[in-house]
């Protein structure tokens, strides 16, 4: 079933849609001030906390993947539990490369991007036709499928043991990844924002529009002769192609790769770091990861079964009031 | 040729054995989906928290088993009714996302619950003496606690069958399902309805989780862990059907067991092909309505 949600106008609110079409998509695409915040922030950071560089570049990697999700859930509405699959097989493309003799760090997500987009092309080619509880089970078991191949293939990727033996050169041949994340923090910072800049240009385009549209009433955009299962199938392999360079990320800057960077959990996390930043906004993953990572750097060492509690009864409170997450409450608020 | 037979009839008896458990946790979650039209990904709780009560009680306090596992599923029923009432109702029909995050949200309470509270290692289950021996089936011996998991299974699906054919409680069900207004505006209340077969579902899967914890294994992440397999069955069997998911279980149970015992070394992967080739093929399952 498609989600029956009022149209959303980003962060612009109701304002720019009311006026000239032409006019608010000029108005889309022109930067605001308020867009620059995240990357102040990010950079500040780096000089306010500088021993939690490590922690801050896989939060930047994850806020990748959780905007590709967000491209995937927020702006084509296909609800998935396999989003892991894509940011597995790109953390494997990358880490088999540098265990394998070639560590060079940016052909490697290049490469990560085009085998995890592959994977998005082919699957999403089969499983797309389908709608409601039989599609997400086919993200569902696509995901497990995978999972299970990479467990049993242990001679390629170390199974349970995880792949190790990675050796990443340093970035242009001059910079290499130091033991306190330093180089790795510009390094992911870098990348996560080419990726947002890109996810940015698809969500304002008229093909982003059309994907709006195709998520509000796909009938209707039928009727218009919007080819809605092309457009849905190039959404979904440039997000699969995302969060497999996210995995890449990840991939690289910790040297390791396990089993779980393609497991259930990984895509539950990622679905609930979104939703509490807030879906089809484009800004909640900005919001969504820092909270989830910081808050689990703090308290998952505490007690990791805990984490779990608290992050499940958020879930739920989150959907019984706050449905859309930190960015709704946010502007419900400003409208008042 | 005898080894043949034997492997095979070994696949089978167990396979059947794992069929039955499948079936009955599962059975509930298709007439969720089918019927509320509520994707419930939290339905293994309900079997979990039935093997949890049942081998804390036989365990703990020393009950035995058929007492032990009556309690854990009046038990569970009822508390289903809770949550039915003051959680799930709200998003019936509703957007699928709300669901999904709802319910996983109760799996991981469920999980980070169980932990606190039994610790992370699997429940032992106990059957009773009368069936922990063994039993001899052409030449070769079995178990004779899946004996009579299959027996019984077999036994609580023409119950359940035949109560859906015969009773109005059933016909009710049936008539909802097909037509959830026609239903409302004949005088059934759906509502009540609703609940009496959420509560009927939730039972079965403890039911299924408690006779089944030898089967699968009682610990923390069990609803995580065989959540795959509930939905393959519900989604291959199709939404809201009663028989579908029992041939989906069938299947799921003989060819999971066919796999892993002639090739463990690709695990669970054959099975999971399978059941997305079938969900391509016919997207609202073997039995659901185009």
């Amino acid at each position: 079933m498609a989600t029956a949600r009022p149209v959303r106008a980003g962060l612009s609110g109701p304002a720019a849609a009311s006026r000239d079409p032409v006019e608010s998509f000029v108005r889309r695409h022109r930067s605001r001030p308020l867009e620059a915040l995240p990357w102040l922030i990010a950079i500040a950071c780096y000089f306010a906390f500088p021993d939690y560089d490590a922690l801050g570049a896989q939060i930047f990697a994850t806020i990748l993947f959780a905007l590709s999700l967000d491209l995937v859930l927020g702006y084509a509405g296909i609800v998935t539990l396999g989003h892991a699959a894509f940011f597995g097989t790109g953390a494997y493309a990358a880490g088999l490369l540098a265990a394998h003799g070639w560590g060079e760090p940016l052909t490697g997500l290049c490469i990560a991007a085009i085998v995890a987009g592959l994977l998005g092309l082919a699957t999403g080619a089969l499983i797309l036709r389908t709608t409601g509880l039989s599609l997400l089970m086919q993200t569902l078991v696509v995901s497990v499928m995978l999972y299970e191949a990479a467990n049993k293939a242990r001679p390629i990727t170390g199974g349970d043991d995880g792949l190790q033996g990675m050796q990443v050169w340093p970035i242009f041949g001059r910079l290499p990844f130091d033991l306190f994340g330093r180089t790795a923090y510009w390094y992911c910072l870098a990348i996560l924002f080419l990726g947002w800049l890109m996810a940015r240009q698809i969500v304002h385009s008229a093909f982003g529009r059309s994907l709006v549209g195709m998520r509000e009433n796909p009938a209707r955009m039928h009727a218009l002769g919007a080819p809605v299962g092309r457009r849905r199938l190039i959404l979904y392999t440039i997000a699969a192609a995302l969060a497999g360079i996210a995995g890449a990320l990840i991939a690289q800057i910790t040297q390791v790769v396990g089993l779980s960077s393609l497991g259930l959990d990984r895509s539950g996390a990622v679905l609930i770091m979104l939703i509490i930043g807030g879906v089809g906004r484009l800004y909640g993953a900005f919001i969504g990861v820092p909270l989830y990572m910081i808050a689990q750097d703090r308290f998952a060492e505490l007690d990791p079964t805990e984490w779990y509690f608290w992050i499940g009864l958020l879930m739920v409170l989150v959907v019984l009031f706050a449905r859309g997450g930190v960015l709704g409450l946010v502007q419900s608020r400003l409208r008042q | 040729m005898a080894q043949i037979l034997s492997a095979a009839l070994s696949i089978g008896f167990h396979g059947l054995a794992f069929a039955m458990v499948l079936y009955l946790i599962s059975v509930g979650l298709s007439v969720t989906m089918g019927l509320m039209g509520f994707v419930n990904l939290a339905h293994g709780v309900f079997a979990m928290a039935g093997g949890y009560v049942m081998t804390g009680l036989m365990s703990r306090l020393g009950l035995p088993f058929a007492l032990a596992l009556a309690i854990a599923v009046t038990g569970v029923a009822l508390a289903s009714v809770v949550f039915e009432r003051l959680l799930y109702r709200r998003f019936y029909g509703g957007a699928e996302l709300d669901q999904v995050l709802l319910t996983m949200g109760l799996i991981f309470i469920s999980v980070a619950v169980a932990k606190h509270f039994f610790g992370s290692q699997a429940q032992a289950m106990q059957p009773p003496l009368a069936l922990s021996g063994r039993i001899d089936l052409a030449g070769r011996d079995f178990p004779a606690y899946r004996g009579f998991l299959i027996l019984c299974g077999a036994a609580l699906v023409t119950a359940l069958w035949l109560g859906l054919e015969r009773t109005r409680f059933g016909a009710q069900i049936r008539a909802a399902v097909d037509n959830l207004r026609m239903a409302q505006s004949v005088g059934i209340d759906t509502s009540l309805l609703f609940t009496f077969a959420f509560a009927l579902g939730s039972g079965l899967a403890a039911l299924g989780g408690g006779l089944g914890a030898d089967i699968l294994a009682i610990d923390p992440n069990y609803a995580l862990e065989n959540l795959v397999y509930f939905l393959i069955v519900v989604a291959v069997g199709g939404l809201g059907s009663i028989r579908g998911p029992f041939l989906a279980a069938l299947l799921l149970g003989i060819g999971d067991t066919a796999f892993k015992y002639l090739l463990p070394e690709f695990g669970a992967f054959f099975i999971y092909a399978i059941a997305m080739g079938i969900l391509l093929w016919r997207p609202r399952g073997l039995f659901g309505r185009a």
